[in-house]
C-alpha cells in the first residue's frame, strides 16, 4: 500500500497541513486533505520536518559488531531521525577499497532502516602516509563522494593539498578530523587527554590544547583555497576555529563545518566526574566554547550537525580515563539535544534547524533526494517531532549498541514521533515498526 | 570522611582533625611499642599499580601499627599483566572483605572511579594517580611544614595551622601529583604558596590557582620563603622537550651550593629558626638538589618519611574507625 495521510503536522513549526505520502513521494501537501485509501497518521501537534541527515557517524561494521552492527546502528538512526547517515571509514578492515565500502553500503541496503553512504579513506589504512584508492571508491556501486580520515588528523600538508586536489576531480570532498598529532603528543604515551586549560590544569591529564584543531583548520582552508577544492571540517570543537572559518568564508573559500550536539552542550567540567563516558575526541570544552558554538550554527559559520555517533562496547568504558575509548553515542539523542541547546534557547527556530539538520548536509554530499523541502512531489523521506515532550535518556532503551551516552538521566525537550524513509514509515510513535526490506523491530 | 581522593576538598577543620590525629599516631611511633588494636581484624589492601616500595612500605607500615591485616597486591606479576581490568580486581579484592583500599596508579581518576563505583563497598586512600594527586604525601608535608613553624615560634603543633608561612614549591610542577595536593592543603591551611619552574613545566591553568608563580628562582627566593620544597624531575623530561639539558636546568632551578647558601640565611617569620627544605623523593642528587642542600641541617627531608607513617596511620584510622563493622 504504502499510503499515508499525515494530518495536521506543522511543516517546519509553522501553520499545520495535511501531507499525502505515496510510493515513496509527497504527493500533495495543504489544508482538508481526503484519501480513503491511505493510512491516517494524526500529526496534530507535531512539527514535520525532512529526514534528518548525518555526515559523521560511525557503524563500526565490519570488524566491531560488539560495538555496533550497520543494522542496529540504523535502526538508531530511524529512532533518532535520520534516514541518511555517512558511515566513517574506520572500521576493520579500513573503508579504503571498493570492497569495503560496497559491503558497508549493502549492508545498510539490506537492513532498510535509514539510507547508508559509506566514506572512504583519504589514506591506506588510516595511516597518513599513502592516499587510499579514492578513484576507484567514488567508481564503486557505493558511488563515495565523501573521504575522511575521521578519528586520524590528515597531518602532512603535501598529502592533504593531494588528497583535495585529486577528490575534487571526482566531485567527492575532504573531510578533515583537524587535530595536530605533534600538539596533542598523539600515539605517545602523554597522549592529550582531555581539553587545556583550568580543568586539566587541576586534573592532571594531559590536555589537548585548542590551537591543535585550529592550526590545522587555518592550514587547510589556505590549502583549499590555494587548490581551489572542497573542504568540510569535522566536529568543529572551538571559539578560535570558529574565527578561522569566519575568515575563510568572508574569502569564499570552499568550506562547510560542522559542530556536534554534545560539543553545543557539555563543557569539560564533566570531566572532573573521570566517568570515561565523557571522553571523547575532540574533548569537550569550556562553557564560553558552547556559547560561541552555538551563535556560530545559528548564523551559519558553522553548517551543519553531526552525530559523531560513537558506540563502545561497555568495557570500553568501564576502566582508567586513560585506557578508555573516546567517543559517544549521538543518533538517538541529537534531537534532543539540539533542540535544547538552540531551539529551546531561541538561538533558532525549526527552519533553520531543518537546514542543519537535513537540507545543508545533503546539499554537502551531493544527495538529490534527500534534505529536500517539504513540498508536493518531492521524496517522502520525513520526520514527525513533539518539540514539547520532555523525556529523560535512558541508554538501556536506545537502539544502538552503545550504553555510552553522555546524557544519561538528562531531561531533554523533543521526540521523534514518526520517521518516513522514501515512503515507509519505519518509526510510528517513537518504535521501530518494519524496515523498507521488511526487517521487524 | 568516606574516602580520601583529593585535597582539594578537604575543608580546614577536616584537614587539622587529620593533622592533629596523625600528632597522636606520631606518639604511638615513638613508642616502644609501636602499635595500637584500632584497627583489629580489619583488611587494607595495597593496590599498586605502579612501582613505589616507599609509599607501600609506609602505608603497609601504618595499618599494621594499627594492627590491620595487611594485603599487597601489586600490578607486576598478578593477573593485571595478563589483562584484568581494574573493574575485575577490584571486585575480586572486595569480595574478599577489603575494608580499605589504598590504590597507587599510573592513571589520574583512577581512586575517584573506584569510589564512585559499587565495585567496592572499602573506603579508597589515594596513593598518588598519574599526575593528579597524592593526598598523603600533602598531608605529611603539611605536618612537617607546621612541626617546623610551631617550633620556631615556641608554640605547640597540635591546633595550630600554616597562617602566613610562605612556601616555594619549586620544579616539574605540570606532571606533580605531590605539587596538585600541597597547593590545595596548604592554602587551605593558610600557608601563601608560590611556584617557581620553567614555562613549560607549568600547567595551562595553573594561573588560576591560588599561587604565585615565579619563573626565577633567585628573585623567588629573594621573596623571604620559610620553606622551600623542591620536586623531583623525572629523567623522561630531560631530554630536551621541556627544557634544554638538565646542567641548564640545574643551573636555572635546581637547590645548588650557591642557593643553599641563599637559604641557610632564611628564617622562618621573625624567628630564628633557618628555613626548612623538602623534598617528595626520590631524590635526583645533582639535578635538582645538590648533596649539601639534600643533607643539610636544615634539610626535613627524613621527618617526612616519619612523618608519613603517622599521617597515613591518621588517616586510616580515621577512614575505618567511622565505619560500622560489616
Amino acid at each position: 500500500m504504502n499510503a499515508y495521510l499525515i494530518t495536521a503536522a506543522a511543516p517546519y513549526g509553522q501553520q499545520p497541513v495535511d501531507i499525502l505520502i505515496r510510493d515513496g513521494r509527497i504527493v500533495s501537501i495543504g489544508e482538508n486533505i481526503t484519501d480513503d485509501d491511505a493510512e491516517r497518521v494524526d500529526a496534530a501537534g507535531l512539527i514535520a520536518l525532512p529526514g534528518m541527515v548525518d555526515l559523521h557517524t560511525h557503524l563500526r561494521e565490519p570488524g566491531r559488531e560488539d560495538a555496533e552492527t550497520v543494522d542496529t546502528g540504523t535502526r538508531a538512526a530511524a529512532r533518532g531521525g535520520f534516514t541518511a547517515v555517512h558511515a566513517m571509514a574506520n572500521s576493520q578492515p579500513v573503508a579504503d577499497t571498493a570492497g569495503v565500502v560496497e559491503q558497508v553500503k549493502r549492508l545498510g541496503d539490506d537492513a532498510g532502516w535509514s539510507e547508508v553512504y559509506p566514506v572512504g579513506a583519504v589514506t591506506r589504512g588510516l595511516a597518513g602516509e599513502q592516499l587510499a584508492e579514492l578513484g576507484a571508491m567514488a567508481a564503486s556501486a557505493a558511488e563515495v563522494r565523501m573521504f575522511s580520515d575521521d578519528g586520524h588528523c590528515v597531518a602532512n600538508p603535501q598529502l592533504m593539498r593531494r588528497a583535495l586536489e585529486y577528490v575534487s576531480t571526482v566531485g567527492g570532498f575532504i573531510a578533515q578530523h583537524a587535530q595536530d598529532p605533534d600538539l596533542t603528543a598523539w600515539g605517545t604515551d602523554y597522549a592529550a587527554q582531555m581539553n587545556e586549560g583550568i580543568v586539566s590544569s587541576a586534573l592532571g591529564l594531559p590536555g589537548w590544547p585548542s590551537v591543535a584543531e585550529e592550526a590545522i583548520i587555518a592550514r587547510d582552508v589556505l590549502l583549499a583555497d590555494y587548490v581551489g577544492a572542497r573542504l568540510h571540517i569535522c566536529h568543529v570543537s572551538t571559539a578560535g576555529s570558529v574565527e578561522i572559518l569566519k575568515w575563510a568564508k568572508s574569502r569564499d573559500i570552499q568550506v562547510t563545518a560542522e559542530v556536534t550536539p554534545h560539543h553545543l552542550l557539555l563543557t569539560d567540567e564533566l570531566v572532573r566526574s573521570f566517568d570515561p563516558v565523557y571522553k571523547v575526541n575532540p574533548p569537550l570544552r569550556t562553557e564560553r566554547d558552547t556559547r560561541v558554538l552555538r551563535e556560530a550554527l545559528a548564523e551559519g559559520i558553522i553548517d551543519v550537525i553531526g552525530t559523531d555517533h560513537a558506540p563502545h562496547p561497555t568495557q570500553a568504558k568501564e576502566c582508567e580515563w586513560h585506557q578508555a575509548a573516546m567517543g559517544m553515542t549521538g543518533l538517538e539523542t541529537a534531537l534532543p539535544a539540539v533542540t535544547h541547546a538552540m531551539i529551546s534557547t531561541g538561538l533558532m527556530d525549526w527552519r533553520r534547524f531543518a537546514e542543519v539538520t537535513s537540507e545543508t548536509p545533503a546539499r554537502i554530499y551531493g544527495h538529490t533526494h534527500q534534505g529536500r523541502p517539504l513540498a508536493e512531489g518531492e521524496p517522502a523521506n520525513l520526520i514527525l517531532v513533539d518539540p514539547g515532550a520532555v523525556t529523560t535518556v535512558r541508554p538501556e532503551e536506545h537502539a544502538t549498541k552503545g550504553q555510552n551516552s553522555p546524557y544519561r538521566g538528562m531531561e531533554l525537550p523533543g521526540v521523534v514521533r514518526a520517521t518516513f524513509l522514501n515512503g515507509h514509515q519505519v518509526v510510528a510513535d517513537g518504535a521501530l515498526t518494519v524496515s523498507t526490506t521488511g526487517r521487524s523491530a | 570522611m568516606k574516602h580520601l581522593l583529593t585535597t582539594s576538598d578537604l575543608s580546614h577543620s577536616q584537614a587539622m582533625n587529620i593533622l592533629d590525629t596523625a600528632e597522636e599516631m606520631d606518639q604511638v611511633s615513638q613508642r616502644e611499642v609501636k602499635k595500637l588494636p584500632t584497627l583489629r581484624g580489619r583488611t587494607v589492601v595495597n593496590l599498586f599499580y605502579e612501582d613505589s616500595t616507599r609509599t607501600r612500605v609506609s602505608f603497609e607500615a601504618a595499618a599494621k601499627r594499627l594492627s590491620a591485616d595487611v594485603v599487597n597486591f601489586s600490578a607486576k606479576g598478578s593477573s593485571v599483566s595478563k589483562g584484568e581490568s581494574l573493574k575485575d580486581t577490584v571486585q575480586t579484592l572486595d569480595a574478599m572483605g577489603a575494608d580499605a583500599i589504598v590504590i597507587r596508579h599510573p592513571a589520574a581518576g583512577a581512586a575517584a572511579q573506584l569510589a564512585a563505583s559499587d565495585w567496592t563497598q572499602a573506603a579508597v586512600l589515594n596513593a598518588g594517580d598519574g599526575t593528579h594527586e597524592h593526598p598523603t604525601q600533602a598531608l605529611l608535608d603539611a605536618l612537617t611544614l607546621r612541626r617546623g613553624y610551631a617550633a620556631a615560634r615556641d608554640t605547640g603543633s597540635r591546633g595550630t595551622d600554616l597562617s602566613g608561612l610562605k612556601v616555594l614549591i619549586i620544579g616539574d610542577v605540570l606532571h606533580s601529583r605531590v605539587a596538585r595536593s600541597n597547593v590545595w592543603l596548604l592554602t587551605t591551611l593558610g600557608a601563601k604558596v608560590s611556584l617557581v619552574a620553567p614555562a613549560t613545566l607549568l600547567p595551562v591553568g595553573a594561573e588560576t590557582w591560588p599561587v604565585t608563580i615565579h619563573y626565577d628562582l633567585d628573585e623567588a627566593l629573594a621573596t623571604d620563603p620559610d620553606a622551600v620544597m623542591m620536586l623531583r624531575v623525572q629523567a623522561e623530561r630531560m631530554g630536551g622537550a621541556f627544557f634544554p639539558t638538565s646542567a641548564e636546568y640545574t643551573r636555572r632551578w635546581g637547590l645548588t651550593d650557591e642557593r643553599l647558601a641563599v637559604v641557610e640565611s632564611l628564617r622562618i617569620g621573625p624567628s630564628q629558626a633557618p628555613a626548612m627544605i623538602l623534598h617528595p623523593g626520590p631524590m635526583n642528587r645533582g639535578v635538582e638538589i645538590s648533596a649539601a642542600a639534600a643533607d643539610s641541617p636544615q634539610s626535613v627531608i627524613t621527618e617526612q618519611v616519619t612523618h608519613g607513617v603517622s599521617v597515613r596511620m591518621a588517616v586510616l584510622h580515621l577512614l575505618l574507625s567511622g565505619r560500622s563493622e560489616t
